[in-house]
């Protein structure tokens, strides 16, 4: 092993080697190593390069909130994953990573030399430059800008992994299972409540498995630790979630957790999904997320080597790495100091601590000292040396008076940093908790909760140990009684030796060098340093919501875990305001970067959306019809006999029903039971139509507006019952005219007795039209006379089919005699089977969609949604007489009288004959007075529909003109593009059997 | 001071101590000729616009919270001008015709990146919508085009063109000149100009009253920093538009939904273009940064709060992957809400009120940041003379009373 692993110690399997390769180069690391622990094990700690300047950047923290640290992962071309943070990578074995944002390699980049233009790339530079000439900034700049910037690369090829999802509900929801979370699931689980304990790691505990020296009940803290997960897992009560980040608060203790099931395994299996979405709703939520370490705002404090002190400590005590041989500390905060002492017993040479504070606290000054420690208060660095990798630190005296006195350069291979602890309060603030700074501290704590949760241990400011274990065990007792558990017992905790975490130091340190040029960074991923910020400021960018967008710190992709304190330190001492009234930008989901397959989870190919089909959907396929997509259904589109193409087979189906009969699945319409008392009044309402004076047996066709007076829905309506109506919609809009009636039986109609009943898929229908219809289904029906007289257009019968039960509609959408066959959906494909025997018998054929489109625009039958789109009234759309005038009020009446509705040149809908008969016109072009229409001239309205006619030999067209009745005979040019207008002559609307007398046979 | 590479350089040399405020900060003045409420993109335009075109300078912008803070640092940024009625297209057009010299104009660069708008077509009824667009464009003047799907594709080469997909590309429509701007920069650049131009642009400052005298007409403003008297205020609050209107009694007809977007973590350049489906509810450019930016749906309920529904940014991601299934793996780093104004015809407010000296410029939806220099452009005309600009013409209030509606949700019916 190399020189930087440790002889024992530490949660790594030392006995499980693991092979791995970084930028191609082959490398070793032990199993319980994350990349970040393994690369440091062999002395990489370059890793990454800046976003802008292209620095070289090294590993800053173990942790989630790692800025410079991102790698792509490799497995196969279809499973790469750009931007994973090295420190949270599990290592496996024959893991590929590969750095970033660098070319042509990590040590020798050569967008490097934006890094010397630097002086010009200060913040929002681009808002002020290339802008000239105007065309470079699509064809020139931006291209570059864009090149340069981004990290990694998307992956080339589809993504083959799987991604499931879990909703759940539980009692309390423990996030972070460190001491606090740990104590609180614990105290929850004894409470008999049941618990959900997540945590982003690997393994349980947080802080605690860096920690080496600490006891807990007498206990090193890896057996209390083992002893308390084991208490947990054994209990049928917790769900122990490892590998599982909370990255989303919602409403009402709704909280997001996505499981990173396989990332982990050298050879997943097919068997698992990559990632689980866990949607937990909890009775409450107790957040025990910890703080985060933030850096020392410096100058050159992005080198290479230079990393957090208790990153430092953990890959020591949890990984067996050293980070370095010679190492100098600076900090603000007494934590530091245990990282100090503990890489020094480690054998890591500790040049000196050099403590900002003037007067640190003496016990802890006192313990490194008695370590053998050089201790020097009241320093700072005002630098450091080295290229790809830090050599030496600067390090100075800082004066009463913040100048500085005596300098000196110390050799290093390591700078460990301590600015202090930040509490994780991005979820209570995502849970819109209110937020309270904390002077003494220089922190934001959470304040009043904003849902049924409470923050403890380091996440709420609570750093001693003995108090934050105390605090989880009081918390999960006290969130388990409030969710309606038992309760009542208390439990405290003694422990030895948890870190000291006083301290801290909020913006820029003293420092000697010209703060106009030198570069201290506050946000290493995107290149953001302090005199960055101070230019906002000095720009008028006082807000700090404007200090982050014109510089973009804390927009990197940690989100600002480790530099919005710092940043907000800088400009609020710029603008010369306290840090509260300057702010704090807003917490956002998620709280890490969250996989977009994890969102779109098992919503892919056939189960993108659920697939509707009718019962005879099967039958259509195996008679070789293609579909369409209408709304959710399939439906069958046309029928082709070999070697036809779709316009044949249209064709031959639009002969066919005029001159035999046809058959066809009309199962997607939309239908409603609608029953009770009130029934008819409801309908009455409803609709524009008269329903009061339908005899029982009868259909008429029904005409729904919304309040804006315009088209919304149309389908036949058959009275079954005096107390009950068969409904019936267009196929798309079932669901919204469902809803629309529940929403006024609900709300406004709340003195009607009616109840609303969707059955839609009880019914099969197959519609029989044409002339021979009659014959067709006369062998078939029992009970029910189809005769002309006994059963004329427009009525409705129950009786029996092939012996089931049957509603059997006499209407038509073709124009032709038609019937249309209602039976309970199981039978549907046992008598389409029947009819299509006798179809077939007499010389018919199945029909499709489009057929079915040709038609009905033969008829000048309107299809809401297509010839009407909002905006036509039902007079506009040829359907005014089904108004009932006399009906005191309905849905739309009083929009109908507005006064531009009832205007002149309103659109009206009409028939189009192209002059050039064979030309069929773009459904979408539009309607214009001359051949050659000036450009913005007016559209005098447009085409809806329009289609070859078979039956006609001609092309025919519905169209929305203005005025259109009153232009019967006029020509107009419709637009085309590929060429000029052409023209049509503007006609009624019906184009086949004006008098309808085939219907009525 | 000039912004330009030269003037970089200088302060380049002078460690950019030189660059003065980008905007004033002045304190109040107990009057002004008119008031602008709502330092987004739209009203800072207007105030612009008026000081520049109409001469207006002893005017003034209150702003509740910080300038750009609303839906115009929230946005998707898409910018195009494919509307189908013609007051639509004619108003949305103007914007598109103001955003080609915009930067230079204001002397910021906003990065009008023309990259063209793809809005993708899935059924037959979305080609029939999507050519009755191009028809209507086109007569118009408005560039807009078909592309079958192996021209989609062309277009965005990481398309999946897959027949198998739930809803396969079917085609779809491009509006080349449409694109993307970087939505802060706009809000910051008529900030400058129109600080410049002596518009006092007053952050922190929320109204709490609108102040009428006898006669009815507008007097003043109540705000958190005193009173301001004018005799014209105009309204240019989003979502919050119907809550300042009532103070002036007048009702508005508007709906208030959160709209939710989000970001990706940034990437090397993959996605050259804007791509938009209306109807899987997917919409998707990259920044200049690098990031992915997706536009998700309304919440299907009306609130204030800007923590959307995980469903509904599940439902477009759902989208998102399938028809660019290589984006699976890519994370999402962050996603945010706004409140959105939305019409009962989903087109804008652009007018006089009833009440004298009160204008409204609201209700733009899911859809306001690229009318931004249009909408602020006319609606100075507006405020200034106190007549509608044509173009604002027939975005009145009253139109929902006489039913002359510029329905642009309706022309997209859905299916039959």
């Amino acid at each position: 092993m190399s020189r930087f692993r440790t002889e024992a110690g530490g949660r790594v399997k030392r006995d499980k080697v693991l092979s791995f390769t970084f930028d191609g180069v082959a490398y070793q690391g032990l199993t319980g190593d994350t990349l970040a622990s393994a690369l440091l094990a062999n002395g990489v700690h370059l890793v990454g390069r800046s976003f802008k300047y292209h620095r070289p950047r090294g590993i800053v923290t173990a942790g989630p909130e790692d800025q410079n640290a991102l790698i792509t992962l490799r497995r196969d071309a279809a499973r790469e994953t750009p931007n994973l943070r090295a420190t949270q990578v599990e290592l496996y074995q024959g893991l590929e990573a590969e750095s970033q944002n660098r070319w042509p390699s990590l040590k020798f980049d050569v967008n490097a030399i934006n890094g010397l233009a630097s002086s010009l790339f200060v913040s929002g530079f681009y808002y002020k430059t290339f802008m000239w000439p105007r065309s470079f900034w699509k064809n020139v700049y931006e291209p570059r800008i864009r090149a340069a910037a981004g990290l990694g690369k998307a992956p080339a090829k589809a993504d083959p992994d799987r991604y499931t999802s879990r909703y759940v509900h539980c009692d309390v929801l423990v996030i972070g299972a460190g001491p606090a979370g740990l104590t609180a699931a614990l105290a929850a689980k004894e409470a008999g409540a049941t618990v959900i304990l997540a945590d982003e790691g690997a393994e349980f505990g947080g802080s605690l498995l860096g920690d080496a020296v600490t006891t807990i009940e007498g206990k090193s803290t890896d057996a209390w630790m083992s002893d308390v997960v084991m208490n947990l897992a054994m209990s049928d009560k917790v769900r122990m979630l490892a590998r599982t980040t909370a990255f989303g608060y919602f409403a009402d203790n709704f909280v997001a957790l996505v499981e990173r099931v396989t990332d982990h395994l050298a050879a997943p299996s097919d068997a698992l999904p990559r990632e689980r979405l866990w949607q937990v709703r909890a009775k409450q939520v107790i957040l025990a997320t910890g703080a985060l370490e933030r850096p020392l705002v410096f100058p050159e404090n992005d080198r290479p080597g230079i990393m957090m002190a208790e990153a430092g400590r953990s890959f020591l005590n949890r990984y067996g790495v050293k980070v370095g041989l010679r190492a100098v500390v600076f900090t603000a905060t007494d934590s530091a100091y245990r990282a100090a002492i503990d890489l020094k017993q480690a054998g890591v040479d500790i040049q000196l601590i050099a403590d900002l504070r003037a007067r640190p606290p003496a016990d802890v000054v006192d313990e490194a000292l008695a370590c053998g420690l050089t201790v020097r208060a009241a320093s700072t660095l005002c630098g450091t040396q080295g290229g790809l990798r830090v050599s030496a630190a600067e390090v100075g005296e800082v004066n009463g008076d913040l100048t500085i006195g005596r300098k000196e350069v110390v050799d290093c291979d390591v700078v460990l940093m301590s600015g202090g602890w930040t509490p994780n309060i991005n979820l209570h603030s995502q849970s819109r908790g209110r937020l309270i700074y904390n002077e003494t501290t220089q922190n934001f704590l959470p304040g009043a909760p904003g849902y049924d949760n409470v923050s403890i241990g380091a996440c709420k400011g609570t750093y001693d140990l003995s108090a934050t274990m105390n605090e989880g065990y009081a918390a999960g007792e006290a969130a388990a009684r409030a969710s309606g558990r038992k309760g009542g017992m208390k439990k405290g905790f003694s422990s030895l030796g948890g870190l000291a975490m006083g301290g801290g130091h909020l913006g820029v340190v003293p420092h000697d060098r010209d703060p106009g040029r030198v570069k201290a960074f506050v946000d290493f991923q995107h290149d953001v340093t302090a005199k960055d910020i101070k230019l906002a400021t000095r720009e008028g960018f006082q807000s700090i919501e404007h200090v982050k967008r014109f510089t973009t710190t804390g927009m990197a992709t940690d989100q600002g875990k480790t530099s919005n304190m710092n940043a907000l330190a800088i400009a609020a001492k710029a603008i010369g305001k306290a840090i509260p009234e300057v702010g704090l930008t807003t917490f956002r989901l998620p709280y890490t970067p969250t996989t977009f397959g994890n969102f779109a989870g098992t919503a892919r190919g056939d189960l993108f959306d659920p697939i509707r089909k009718t019962p005879m959907h099967d039958w259509a396929a195996a008679q070789g019809a293609p579909f369409e997509n209408v709304a959710l259904w399939k439906r069958a589109w046309y029928f082709p006999k070999a070697g036809e193409d779709m316009h044949a087979a249209v064709n031959r189906e639009c002969k066919t029903v005029r001159t035999t009969v046809g058959m066809f699945d009309a199962s997607t319409l939309g239908k409603i039971e609608v029953v009770g008392p009130d029934a008819a009044e409801f309908m009455n309402r409803m609709y524009v139509n008269p329903w009061t004076k339908l005899e029982i047996g009868r259909c008429r066709y029904g005409i729904m507006c919304r309040d804006d007076g315009f088209v919304y829905d149309d389908g036949v309506v058959g009275r079954m019952a005096a107390d009950r109506f068969h409904v019936t919609t267009t196929t798309g809009g079932a669901p919204r005219v469902m809803n629309l009636m529940e929403d006024y039986l609900q709300t406004e109609f709340t003195d009607l007795k009616v109840f609303l009943t969707s059955t839609t898929e009880q019914w099969a229908v197959i519609a029989v039209q044409g002339p021979k219809a009659r014959e067709v289904l006369a062998p078939l029906v029992e009970g029910i006379d189809i005769g002309k007289d006994a059963m004329p257009h427009m009525s409705v019968r129950e009786g029996r089919i092939c012996g089931v039960p049957t509603r059997l509609f006499r209407i038509s959408f073709t124009g032709e005699l038609g019937f249309e066959v209602n039976v309970p959906a199981d039978y549907g494909q046992g008598v389409l089977d029947a009819i299509w025997r006798e179809v077939r018998e007499a010389g018919g054929c199945a029909y499709g969609t489009e057929a079915m489109h040709v038609l009905r625009a033969e008829k000048g039958y309107i299809i809401v949604g297509q010839d009407t789109d909002g905006t036509l009234t039902p007079d506009e759309a040829g359907v005014g007489w089904a108004v009932g005038k006399a009906k005191a009020d309905f849905l739309g009446k009083r929009g109908l009288m507005r006064p531009d509705l009832t205007g002149p040149s309103r659109k009206q809908l009409i028939g189009l004959l192209t002059v050039d008969p064979k030309r069929v016109p773009d459904e979408g072009a539009q309607l214009v007075a001359s051949a050659a229409p000036a450009k913005g001239s007016h559209a005098l309205g447009h085409v809806t529909s329009a289609y070859w006619s078979e039956n006609l030999g001609r092309s025919i067209a519905m169209a929305q003109l203005e005025n259109g009745r009153a232009r019967l005979g006029e020509t107009v040019y419709i637009t085309s593009l590929t060429g000029a207008a052409f023209p049509a002559v503007v006609a009624d609307p019906i184009f086949y059997d004006k008098a309808g007398a085939r219907i009525d046979v | 001071m000039h912004f330009s590479f030269f003037s970089l350089l200088r302060q380049a040399f002078a460690k950019h101590e030189g660059w003065p405020r980008q905007w004033r900060d002045p304190e109040p003045k107990p009057a002004y000729d008119a008031v602008i409420v709502g330092a987004g993109g739209h009203g800072l335009a207007t105030a612009y616009y008026m000081a520049a075109e109409h001469g207006m300078r002893n005017i003034a912008v209150v702003e509740k919270g910080w300038l750009g803070g609303g839906n115009t640092g929230r946005n998707t940024t898409i910018i195009r001008s494919n509307y189908l009625w013609e007051e639509s297209e004619a108003l949305y057009d103007h914007a598109l015709d103001i955003w080609q010299d915009l930067s230079q104009v204001l002397n910021y660069n906003v990065m009008y990146s023309a990259r063209g708008v793809l809005m993708l077509a899935h059924t037959i009824h979305d080609v029939q919508v999507a050519k009755r667009h191009i028809h209507a464009n086109r007569l118009a003047g408005i560039e807009n085009e078909w592309l079958d799907p192996g021209q989609c594709k062309d277009f965005v080469p990481v398309l999946n063109l897959d027949p198998n997909i739930r809803y396969p590309i079917m085609g779809g429509a491009l509006q080349r000149k449409g694109g993307v701007a970087r939505h802060d920069a706009v809000a910051w650049g008529y900030a400058r100009a129109a600080s410049a131009l002596g518009v006092d642009i007053i952050q922190n400052c929320e109204v709490k009253g609108i102040r009428r005298d006898a006669s009815g007409a507008v007097c003043g403003l109540d705000t958190t920093r005193g009173m301001i008297a004018t005799k014209k205020v105009g309204v240019v609050a989003a979502g919050h538009t119907s809550v300042l209107m009532q103070m002036a009694g007048v009702r508005m007809p508007l709906e208030s939904y959160p709209l939710q977007a989000l970001v990706s973590e940034p990437l090397k350049p993959i996605f050259p273009c804007v791509v938009m489906s209306n109807t899987i509810h997917a919409y998707i450019s990259q920044s200049d940064k690098g990031d992915l930016v997706i536009g998700a749906g309304t919440d299907q309920y009306n609130s204030y709060s800007q923590t959307g529904g995980l469903h509904i940014t599940q439902h477009t991601l759902d989208a998102i992957c399938e028809l660019f299934p290589m984006f699976r793996r890519v994370r999402m780093l962050r996603n945010w809400g706004g409140i959105v104004d939305v019409t009962p015809d989903r087109s804008p407010i652009i007018a006089k009120t009833p009440v004298p000296g009160l204008f409204v410029n609201c209700g733009w939806g899911t859809g306001g940041f690229k009318a931004t220099p249009g909408s602020g452009h006319v609606f100075a005309h507006t405020v200034a003379t106190g007549e509608p600009h044509r173009i604002a013409a027939p975005f009145t209030i009253e139109r929902f009373k006489t039913g002359r509606l510029i329905d642009e949700a309706a022309a997209a019916a859905v299916a039959h």
